[in-house]
């Protein structure tokens, strides 16, 4: 029995070590007391303050490039085949839902020319099913295994240029994150002690594509004018881009007959920076070309001095200077109202472009203030709790009450412990689990308690009594637990955002509960029941 | 210090006013849902913008909604909000506007922008320090003060500007006069000439602001109403495999009694459920669950202990054995629970009035509710069983296994 006991009690020390370590470290001084206190405890946006924004990828726009590049190479493929056909077109997704559904129409190719119509589609586009609409139509849609990689694909780039952008800004701390798994096309993006998501809202949502093309006609007015002075029909391997500009006039804007292949694309970009305009008061942005775009580059602009090129950045003509001399892999966009657009731009040339566009679904700001009115609440309404319930404890089971109430406090503490080494973030809906932890060990005390009480009233020897109860008591608090916790496990595994913070700290507390109420509250007694003067009533 | 000391208070013989007011309570819940076109659900179910707003001195509600309405189309609602900070009246209100998917983006800068063109004095090219963020604020000092003769390095600019958003932090996001300001360390009469030249205190911040497209609004409903079936069907595998069946049936009704109750009573205060209020709910069916089972576990023990009297007769007792149990911790729970609710501030306020109404109804539904489908289920399967007044004997079938004398009555002494 001694030894028993020896053993438990030695446990016990260990575990409130362990937690308080985990806690609070070992401190030498004061202030380093307070920091590891701070650092243990993850504090979840609500509390701290902050952004949390969930952005929709709109998958259609990579499926639709896809196709259009798809339906290029096609033409090409035909034409050297010398496979005749009357169009060759992209049937647009134009919801995210039909992305994956996106299609590439041929009309027109001679029944004679079918067999070598499909030799080439199944050799050359092997991502691609082909099927016949009639005798000289077909449908070209993507098959859905490649269709589901590229989209996982899509989503990965996009997370990864989305997290560029946000480093690059300098919020260490931000994360982007796949809402869900399987087939969702959302991110999630927490954004700690950002209280104007604005700025940072602007340069996620920029595509930053930057293309370099050669210009081969305009300005002209509109796209109709541009066609009108092209006699109607664009000249082969060219199209028409900028166009109606979107209210901002002030850079750029006209419509360009330009290369349809551009000479420079985002990806070639290697670095890019703000820099001083040469007029004062302006600002540029600089980017450096990668090698293999540089050798491109320099041979291109070597061969066509005297002509121009358009910088296009999201579909938009900014400017088309006219190439002087050789340039191998220095660029400058101009015309940056201020330095900060002029750095955004550089941040997010540098970080690439997404695959497609973002759309924001949901936007959570929490102000730092609110946040801490929200700890101040909490941690009130913790205390008040914990005070109202300690005393009542104390009043009804008398000294037993001392030993329901360090079992309360150790559980705290393994919960705190237990946080910090999970490095769970602790949330307000947290904090609201951690006082109905509170609740439910106080029904195991008062289940336990009450079970000794009856048992004495049966007519039960103190020692005997103490561990009937405690037997029967188990069986019950086990159920109750158990039931619990398989609803924690089903808030935790489909729950979102806050409801999971809750499910947290509710399954850690009652866990927690199972030792401090159970086995450390029986050793308790044990320990003053077995000590050499024996008891002969119990404060219960 | 005990309260009831071996009681005997007949639950069962006194349950018919008790499932009557039950109905009763059902009915009015049912009656407001239907009246009120379902459930008023927060904008985390429904789609909208959701904005806290702290005046230095507030306009009335109806002033600042009127403000909005040239900006924002559609309903908006502005309300007090309970500020545990100050004494005197609420300075805080709750805007409250629908938003449709492509507006996710700009509903925010549109309601500032209305806010501003209306409730804000004009400082043209100045600063509002209370919009402004932590950035914007040290940008613009870090221009500032070098030319007003005050050189400070990058780094102490970023503490004092971290020291100046600590104190707008902890006066509830709101500095109603620059000049409040020289009590900030480091903030000399120089620094605070610049901050007046470049900035003003504007008339409110923004505490928060919440944004939820419609679509993630619905996809959200959806995903609550799955947990909590799902959350249900597992508790009631867990109980039907540790007990029985029938068991398992009488505690999820009890709790769906409870959570039906709890929203119908959402419906007749004309609260709204959001997702914390979800998570209050799922906390009451844990609640009433775990009372349950500790009757339950009572009943159970009883029955194999071969208690003498009819079935009624030992749940009955089972219920008083576990009464001071039972009224101690839904005491205790109930107070923490009350202290949420009146301490836990704006945000949790859903959250504790579900958890304070849940309790009561979770408490007592164990009672007099999922005790009773026991025995009624028991009276159905005895009527079904034999004809005679007499009731079985337990002993006669030699069976050890406690569910297989769950829910017969026994007559043999221990």
């Amino acid at each position: 029995m001694k030894r028993h006991l020896r053993f438990k009690f030695f446990l016990i020390v260990a575990v409130i070590l362990i937690c308080v370590y985990g806690i609070i470290g070992v401190p030498t001084s004061k202030a380093q007391l307070a920091s590891n206190w701070r650092n243990s405890i993850h504090l979840g946006l609500d509390l701290r303050g902050g952004t949390y924004l969930v952005v929709q990828v709109q998958q259609q726009d990579a499926f639709n490039a896809t196709a259009g590049t798809a339906a290029d190479a096609l033409k090409e493929a035909l034409r050297k085949a010398n496979v005749q056909y009357n169009d060759v077109e992209v049937d647009d997704a134009k919801t995210l839902d039909q992305a994956t559904k996106v299609a590439v129409v041929v009309k027109g190719v001679p029944t004679t020319q079918a067999g070598t119509f499909r030799g080439i589609v199944s050799e050359q586009f092997p991502t691609w099913l082909l099927q016949p609409t009639n005798a000289t139509d077909y449908r070209m849609t993507m098959r859905p295994s490649d269709a589901l990689k590229m989209w996982t694909d899509v989503l990965a780039q996009t997370k990864n240029t989305l997290d560029k952008k946000i480093n690059a800004l300098g919020l260490s701390e931000a994360s982007v994150q796949q809402r869900r798994e399987d087939r969702d096309s959302e991110l999630l993006v927490q954004l700690p002690d950002v209280d104007d998501p604005g700025r940072v809202k602007e340069i996620l949502q920029t595509a930053a594509v930057l293309e370099l093309y050669d210009v081969r006609g305009g300005p002209y007015a509109s796209r109709e004018d541009a066609l009108a002075q092209n006699n109607g029909i664009l000249p082969p391997g060219t199209k028409l881009i900028g166009g109606p500009s979107t209210g901002d006039n002030s850079r750029g804007g006209g419509v360009y007959l330009v290369s349809r292949t551009p000479v420079i694309h985002g990806t070639d970009i290697r670095d890019a920076r703000p820099a001083q305009g040469d007029l004062p008061n302006t600002w540029d942005t600089e980017f450096v070309l990668s090698q293999d775009a540089a050798r491109r580059f320099s041979s291109y602009t070597g061969s066509h001095i005297g002509q121009r090129l358009a910088i296009v950045l999201d579909g938009k003509v900014l400017s088309a200077p006219t190439i002087q001399n050789q340039i191998s892999d220095q660029g400058r966009i101009t015309g940056a109202p201020t330095q900060q657009d002029a750095a955004d731009l550089a941040l997010n040339l540098k970080a690439g472009s997404l695959p497609a566009s973002v759309k924001y679904e949901q936007e959570s700001t929490v102000g730092a203030s609110l946040g801490a009115d929200s700890i101040r609440n909490g941690f009130i309404a913790g205390i008040a709790g914990v005070l109202a319930v300690i005393v009542a404890m104390l009043i009804y089971y008398k000294k037993s009450g001392i030993n329901a109430t360090l079992a309360l406090i150790l559980n705290a503490v393994i919960l705190i412990a237990c946080l910090s080494y999970f490095g769970a973030v602790l949330t307000l809906p947290g904090i609201a689990g951690i006082i109905l932890t509170i609740g439910m060990a106080v029904d195991s005390n008062v289940l336990i308690f009450e079970r000794i009480r009856e048992e004495l009233r049966a007519g039960k020897a103190i020692i005997p009594a103490v561990d009937t109860g405690f037997n029967k008591a188990l069986l019950t608090i086990i159920d109750t637990h158990v039931t619990t916790v398989v609803s924690c496990a089903i808030l935790f595994l489909f729950g979102s955002g806050p409801v999971k913070g809750f499910a947290v700290t509710l399954v850690i507390g009652l866990v927690a509960n199972l030792f401090t109420a159970v086995f450390v509250s029986k050793f308790i007694f044990d320990w003053e029941l077995s000590r050499p003067k024996p008891v002969t009533a119990l404060s219960i | 210090m005990e309260i009831f000391k071996q009681t005997n208070f007949d639950f069962l013989g006194k349950k018919w006013p008790f499932i009557i007011l039950s109905l009763l309570l059902t009915a009015a819940g049912l009656l407001s849902l239907f009246f009120k076109g379902g459930p008023r659900y927060g904008i985390d179910f429904t789609g909208g913008a959701l904005m806290d707003v702290n005046f230095v001195k507030r306009p009335p509600v109806e002033a600042i909604r009127s403000a909005l309405h040239t900006k924002i189309p559609g309903e908006i609602e502005v309300q007090e909000a309970s500020n545990s900070q100050s004494s005197g009246p609420s300075q805080e209100v709750l805007i409250t506007t629908g938003v449709l998917d492509e507006n996710v983006q700009t509903v925010r800068g549109n309601i500032v922008s209305a806010l501003n063109s209306r409730f804000n004095r004009n400082a043209e090219g100045k600063l509002d320090i209370n919009l402004a963020s932590q950035t914007e604020l040290a940008d613009r000092l870090r221009n500032a003060l070098p030319k007003a003769g005050v050189p400070l390095s990058d780094d102490q600019i970023n503490a004092l500007v971290g020291r100046i958003m600590d104190y707008r932090r902890s006066h509830s996001g709101l500095i109603a006069n620059l000049g409040d300001l020289s009590s900030v360390s480091g903030v000399t009469p120089q620094v605070l000439n610049v901050i007046k030249q470049e900035c003003f205190a504007g008339d409110f911040a923004i505490r928060s602001t919440e944004v939820v497209g419609p679509k993630i609004g619905a996809d959200l409903r959806q995903q609550a109403i799955n947990v909590v079936l799902i959350a249900l069907g597992a508790m009631l595998v867990y109980i039907a495999f540790r007990f029985e069946w029938i068991y398992g049936v009488a505690a999820v009704i009890a709790v769906f009694h409870d959570t039906i109750i709890t929203i119908g009573l959402f419906s007749i205060f004309d609260k709204k459920i959001d997702l914390t209020v979800i998570a209050a709910l799922l906390t009451l069916v844990g609640y009433s669950m775990n009372d349950t089972i500790v009757t339950f576990d009572r009943i159970r023990e009883n029955l194999r202990l071969q208690m003498r009297g009819s079935f009624t007769h030992i749940v009955n007792v089972s219920i008083n054995q576990t009464l001071s149990r039972t009224v101690l911790t839904s005491g205790l729970t109930f107070l923490t629970a009350l202290s949420l609710f009146l301490f836990g501030g704006q945000v949790l306020n859903g959250f504790s009035f579900a958890l304070v109404v849940g309790i009561i109804i979770g408490t007592y539904s164990s009672i007099f509710i999922a005790s009773p489908i026991l025995i009624f289920w028991q009276n159905l399967a005895e009527g079904r069983k034999r004809t005679s007044g007499r009731p079985v004997v337990a002993a006669s079938r030699p069976s050890v296994s406690p569910a297989a004398k769950a829910g017969k009555p026994v007559r043999t002494a221990k």
